[in-house]
């Protein structure tokens, strides 16, 4: 993924003249995750530029930018480490558009490695999804797939409005086929994918959790479930139109995601679900999600992190009966 | 660790002190020292050698500025205005950061600063349209290169610099000046954008209008620097100190920072040392955190009447054209008025309006929700004998 990442990148300004890349460690070193790397050698220093050390100056900054015509495409470090910049993000990036009644565009990209699983020290593996989420104005797109690593990215930065990318960490390495002489630009950011179709229920999920719900859906097929996995891949847009057929066709869902459950994104989802398709549901739309704690210690990670098992179990849940 | 070898008698030569390989970025730190006392033309021999053309406009800008704090004061308490945060006291910085810039350059102002938006050039209904109250920004940014006014503090500054630094990256000599208040200095942003400029040598110009008071909070409580202008010295950027009310000092300097920014040289930070007359806005009560006698101080350090004193001294100001400037001011203000006199009637689909380039299926649902409710009171308000209970 982090090669697809990084071809979406040089793609889009081989392309573009006015795409500039900008963060810390992201020129010479390439970035800590090396999405960049290659970049300022390629393009030069202007074009993807070591910042000083400053979240709230380097979105700050590419507000600027943006202003006068470029594309910026931000890069932070950490999920943790883009909170500084959080004001930036919701009083400008956000609300740049509508403050100034179209006048002004936000075509910027702000990438955010997220999520854990990775054994990182703390502040390395927030999933931070529902802050983004909860603020109108931006776009919050994250990939499962290489394929999507690539295709959504370049959408993302070709898109007028802001997008917060969010890149799951621990999906950095995974190897798929996937062959970079021809990587595929989806369509506009806000559609879901069925990655498995099903028929007794659906598991609704995005980035880290994708590949646990879909052997999740292996495992339960032994068990004589036959899941559908409904990939998100944009929490905002929210494509209620793929999520709502798949429900309706399985009467029962389960919202996956390792962000913290309470406030957090299934929540919003859930209730979605709920609203549009009570009279096909057979159970309570669940949620299976990160504990509602601070990221725990990576020796204690494993047990956060909704994997296979707690899938399976919710999944059980959903034999429902009405208490009488 | 034991040596190998016996120690002969005599030693070693000695070597020469080893010397740290320091790397440093900056300048010497005394080239960006700030003046002791802030720089002023009025009352010093600069005085005389200020362009009359110049101090004639610049009276122009003052006279009308003031008179455009009073009525849009008066617009807020009539309740035409949500709230109106005065600049009197501070129009010559307002004025000269507004005279200093090409039409090229960009402004970038802060809630306080209507009075410099209007100064270049943006149409006064459309400048007071956030504190009126029916949209954000009245005005298209992109017309005059006014940013749009910022109200959380200090976050228009690091916008100066992305844009500053994107112009240069372009090859076009645009330099953006920001605007920020003493207490502004203290948020993060401030430092980053300092940081940020000073690194990248963006053409930006920050002017500081220390007004004395963030709301309550005076200068002391806010900051023990020497002065606001030397924080500049630890980005690596000059710090210069003007007399805020002294609009030939605030426009030599700025004029001089602009020109330094335009040629390369980088950016600058100005201190305007000023005050703020009246309260922080019209909902505020300043009598209970400042004295009477400070105030009174700095309203005899008029800004308009030391320009007016200047200008009558040297023969290039009588009564007559004094008047007609007032004349004009005063027309200005009847317009204004007048425009002003009705409520705005915004239309409420437009809060769907330009949140996406285009609109999310959620908002597109909630739009019809809107419409439809709408809708069902005008049938309601429309229908005979049915008039609306509530
Ligand atoms: C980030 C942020 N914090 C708090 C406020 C509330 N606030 C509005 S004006 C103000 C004081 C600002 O003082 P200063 O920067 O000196 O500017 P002045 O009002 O004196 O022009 C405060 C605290 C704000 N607008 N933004």
């Amino acid at each position: 993924m982090a090669q697809a990442l990084q071809r979406a990148l040089r793609d889009a300004m081989a392309e573009d003249p006015s795409v500039h890349v900008l963060g810390e460690d992201v020129g010479t070193l390439g970035g800590v995750f090396r999405i960049t790397d290659g970049l300022a050698k390629e393009f030069g220093d202007d074009r993807c530029t070591d910042t000083p050390l400053a979240e709230a100056g380097i979105l700050g900054a590419a507000v600027g930018m943006a202003m006068y015509g470029l594309r910026p495409v931000v890069e932070m470090q950490f999920d943790a480490f883009a909170y500084p910049s959080f004001e930036q993000l919701v009083s400008h990036v956000a609300k740049m558009r509508n403050r100034t009644g179209g006048a002004m565009r936000m075509p910027l990209t702000v990438r955010i490695p997220y999520g854990g699983g990775i054994g990182g020290v703390e502040h390395h593996s927030d999933s931070s999804e529902a802050y983004y989420m909860a603020t109108p104005g931006l776009h919050v797109v994250t990939p499962a797939t290489v394929e999507d690593a690539y295709g959504l990215l370049r959408a993302a930065i070709a898109s007028d409005d802001p997008v917060v990318f969010l890149e799951p960490k621990r999906l950095y390495w995974s190897k798929a086929r996937w062959s970079p002489e021809t990587p595929a630009v989806v369509g506009p950011i806000g559609r879901a994918l069925v990655r498995r179709s099903g028929s007794s229920a659906t598991l609704i999920t995005y980035g880290p959790s994708v590949p646990v719900c879909l052997e999740a859906a292996e495992a339960a097929r032994d068990e004589g479930w036959d899941l559908e996995v409904v990939d998100l891949r944009s929490l905002v847009p929210f494509d209620d139109e793929t999520v709502v057929r798949s429900v309706k066709r399985t009467g029962r869902a389960v919202v996956v995601h390792e962000a913290a459950g309470f406030g957090g994104p299934g929540g919003e989802i859930a209730a979605r679900v709920s609203e549009r398709c009570f009279h096909h549901l057979e159970a309570p739309v669940l949620r299976v999600a990160g504990f509602d704690i601070p990221y725990p210690p990576p020796m204690l990670e494993r047990h956060h992190l909704p994997g296979v098992d707690r899938v399976l179990d919710a999944v059980a849940r959903l034999q429902w009966e009405a208490e009488s | 660790m034991k040596n190998s070898r016996a120690p002969s008698r005599i030693g070693p030569a000695p070597a020469g002190r080893p010397v740290p390989p320091y790397r440093r970025g900056s300048p010497a730190a005394a080239t960006l020292l700030p003046e002791e006392r802030p720089f002023r033309v009025f009352g010093t021999p600069a005085e005389a050698a200020a362009d009359p053309v110049l101090l004639l406009r610049l009276y122009g800008g003052l006279v009308r500025g003031r008179r455009f704090n009073t009525q849009a004061t008066a617009l807020a308490r009539q309740g035409r205005l949500a709230v109106y945060p005065s600049s009197t006291g501070q129009e010559a910085c307002e004025v000269a950061a507004a005279a200093v810039l090409a039409e090229r350059d960009w402004l970038f102002p802060s809630y306080r600063d209507s009075l410099a938006v209007v100064a270049r050039g943006v149409d006064p209904v459309e400048a007071l349209t956030l504190l009126r109250g029916d949209r954000h920004t009245g005005y298209d940014p992109y017309r005059h290169r006014v940013a749009p006014l910022s109200t959380p503090l200090a976050t228009q500054l690091p916008h100066a610099v992305g844009l500053a630094h994107a112009a240069r990256l372009k090859g076009d000599d645009v330099v953006a000046l920001a605007l920020v208040g003493d207490g502004g200095t203290s948020e993060g942003d401030f430092h980053e954008a300092m940081n940020f400029a000073a690194v990248w040598r963006a053409p930006v110009v920050f002017l500081v209008q220390n007004n004395g008071f963030a709301i309550s909070v005076p200068l002391a409580k806010q900051s023990v620097a020497p002065t606001l202008a030397h924080k500049a010295v630890g980005y690596g950027m000059p710090g210069r100190l003007v007399d805020g009310n002294d609009v030939a000092a605030v426009h030599t300097v700025l004029a001089g920072a602009v020109e330094r920014a335009r040629s390369g040289g980088g950016p600058t930070l100005v201190e305007a040392v000023t005050y703020r007359v009246e309260a922080h806005t019209n909902a505020d009560d300043a009598t209970r955190y400042r004295e009477d006698d400070e105030v009174a101080a700095w309203r005899a350090y008029d800004p308009v009447n030391l320009l007016e004193g200047a200008l009558r001294d040297r023969g290039l100001l009588d009564d007559e054209a004094a008047a007609r400037v007032a004349g004009e001011a005063e027309e200005m203000a009847a317009r204004l008025r007048e425009r002003m006199s009705a409520d705005p009637v915004p239309d409420p689909m437009e809060l769907f309006g330009h949140v996406y380039a285009e609109r999310t299926g959620q908002l597109e649902e909630q739009a019809r929700g809107l419409r439809a409710e709408l809708d069902a009171s005008a049938d309601a308000a429309a229908a005979p004998g049915r008039g609306d209970a509530r």
